[in-house]
């Protein structure tokens, strides 16, 4: 197995599969990395009680099996340096080299806090998601989903497919702006037909509009919620809260190769043309790195990647019309599920809002940046690097999030005992 | 789906899981309780995707490994905060 690869693809869901195909298929040498263990990002996760849908199956058989495609699973990035990457996975650590770099970095929730919010007991949407996929017990238990955006849907089919009781689908966004979103879905037939499927698996699920978690209540685990809705204060008792307002883009590599990053609300994304080039030579970024899009934006733009690192932009070109239809769908969604202010106000003076170094909301008033806040209350030290924090401090509009530092993750020692941090920490 | 059951031991006591199951749900079977914050609070399995770093706790004597991104293996010894 080599490690210098015509085109390297780092992030295995949609996107990253579709761009390791699309080089793939002009005879580039093409390097798949991914964190996780089986390639399908987070949206095509596999489940441990389920069969995967079929055009998931489909995407990610053709690419494993393709013989110029080495697939590198549980494979981390550490650290950028000169014309490469440094590697970890489980055994050992390495250097990749590239002539071309595709970026499918994918998104993570954006969580936000709220009195309680760090109970045991409490995940993102997608979170659940995530975890009942991975085995996590959920049989008979009473599930609220509540946050905002599509994926509540998603997140409540999962947990009812694995025996969970779901009391609720909790929304923030108004009822009206749902259901102009509704009206304007005869634009994406296809969405329109995805949308009904989840409908009709969670008859006899409420789903409130206009509503949030205030409150979360519970000792050492969650036990109920608050959920301030049209119809006042609803005290509802619970074993698990699945809450997450949305996705935002894992930009921390790209910043880190120093892409050109863009912002949508408070959170950055990266710039890219039409061939999904960004700012640097040689690399390329596709999906939800590019912006919140999607699972159909991110194979389209994937493959468009793929073709055009392999040097085929002629095969990208046939591509961009469908890129344009599946970026409109997104815009529509992120304009319907726009945050209330009232979210941004759910957090009290003593909530934590750094989970990883306990630090409360109003030991950060004063902070106008979050070097200064970091370096008096240790706000964005912890081993989440700010991920959560951060972002969420940026959405509530306290300051924006720090640039990257090396190691991009937590890593071995024996990993970054073979490398120079100080000599590529650039300023 | 039928994957192989697997055995291992979580502060202790012996836990089954499915092949393929995660160190985090196989946790989650018995206590909710992952780990102690700075200040002492309970924590849990919270974004499921490795970005959090909420589920940390020691595998084979290794600690501060995401639970979320490690699947079950036979005879696997996982310890929790407490």
């Amino acid at each position: 197995m080599t490690d210098r690869y015509d085109v390297l693809v780092v992030g295995a869901g949609p996107a990253g599969l579709a761009a390791a195909h699309a080089a793939a298929s002009h005879g580039a040498r093409v390097g798949l990395i991914d964190e996780q263990m089986t390639a399908g990002g987070q949206v095509w996760r596999q489940d441990v009680q389920h069969a995967s849908p079929a055009l998931a199956r489909r995407s990610i058989g053709r690419t494993l099996d393709h013989p110029a495609i080495d697939w590198l699973a549980q494979t981390r990035v550490v650290t950028v340096e000169d014309g490469g990457l440094l590697v970890e996975d489980p055994q050992r650590a390495r250097r990749l080299h590239y002539q071309a770099l595709v970026l499918a970095t994918g998104a993570r929730e954006l969580l936000l806090p709220f009195p309680g919010w760090t109970l045991p007991g409490i995940t993102g949407a997608g979170g659940l998601q995530a975890l009942a996929k991975q085995g996590w017990p959920l049989a008979g238990r009473r599930v609220v989903i509540a946050g905002s955006g599509p994926l509540l849907l998603a997140a409540a089919a999962t947990a009812k497919r694995h025996g969970a009781h779901v009391l609720g689908i909790y929304e923030q966004s108004s009822t009206e702006n749902i259901q102009r979103f509704a009206r304007s879905l005869w634009r994406w037939p296809a969405k329109a037909v995805q949308a009904m499927g989840l409908r009709a698996q969670l008859a006899g699920v409420p789903y409130r509009c206009g509503s949030v978690v205030r409150r979360a209540h519970g000792e050492t685990e969650l036990h109920a919620v608050d959920v301030d809705g049209p119809r006042g204060i609803e005290h509802i008792v619970c074993d698990q809260l699945a809450v997450g307002y949305g996705l935002l883009a894992n930009v921390e590599l790209a910043q880190s190769l120093g892409c050109t990053l863009q912002l949508q609300g408070a959170h950055a994304y990266v710039d890219t043309d039409r061939y999904q080039r960004t700012s640097v030579e040689g690399i390329y970024a596709a999906g939800e790195l590019c912006g919140i899009g999607g699972r159909d934006t991110a194979r389209i733009e994937g493959a468009i990647a793929g073709h055009a690192a392999a040097g085929k932009t002629a095969d990208a070109d046939r591509l961009l019309q469908s890129r344009q239809h599946a970026r409109h769908f997104a815009d529509a969604l992120n304009q319907c599920f726009a945050l209330d202010p009232r979210v941004h106000a759910l957090a009290q003076p003593d909530t934590l809002v750094c989970r990883c170094e306990d630090v409360s909301l109003s030991a950060l008033d004063g902070y106008t940046d979050a070097r200064s806040a970091k370096l008096a209350t240790r706000c964005g030290m912890g081993a989440c690097q700010g991920r959560i924090c951060g972002s969420a401090l940026a959405e509530l509009g306290r300051f924006p999030r720090s640039g990257q530092r090396p190691p991009l993750f937590p890593a071995r020692l024996s990993t970054l005992a073979g490398t120079n941090l100080s000599s590529i920490n650039k300023p | 789906m039928n994957a192989p059951l697997i055995r291992l031991h979580i502060n202790g006591c012996t836990v089954e899981a499915r092949a393929g199951t995660s160190v985090a749900a196989a946790i989650a079977q018995q206590s909710l309780i992952f780990r102690r914050s700075t200040t002492g609070q309970p924590r849990a399995a919270f974004c499921g995707m490795g970005v959090c770093f909420e589920c940390r706790v020691a595998i084979d004597g290794i600690g501060q490994r995401r639970a979320c991104m490690v699947p079950v293996r036979e005879g696997m010894q996982v310890s929790c905060d407490d």
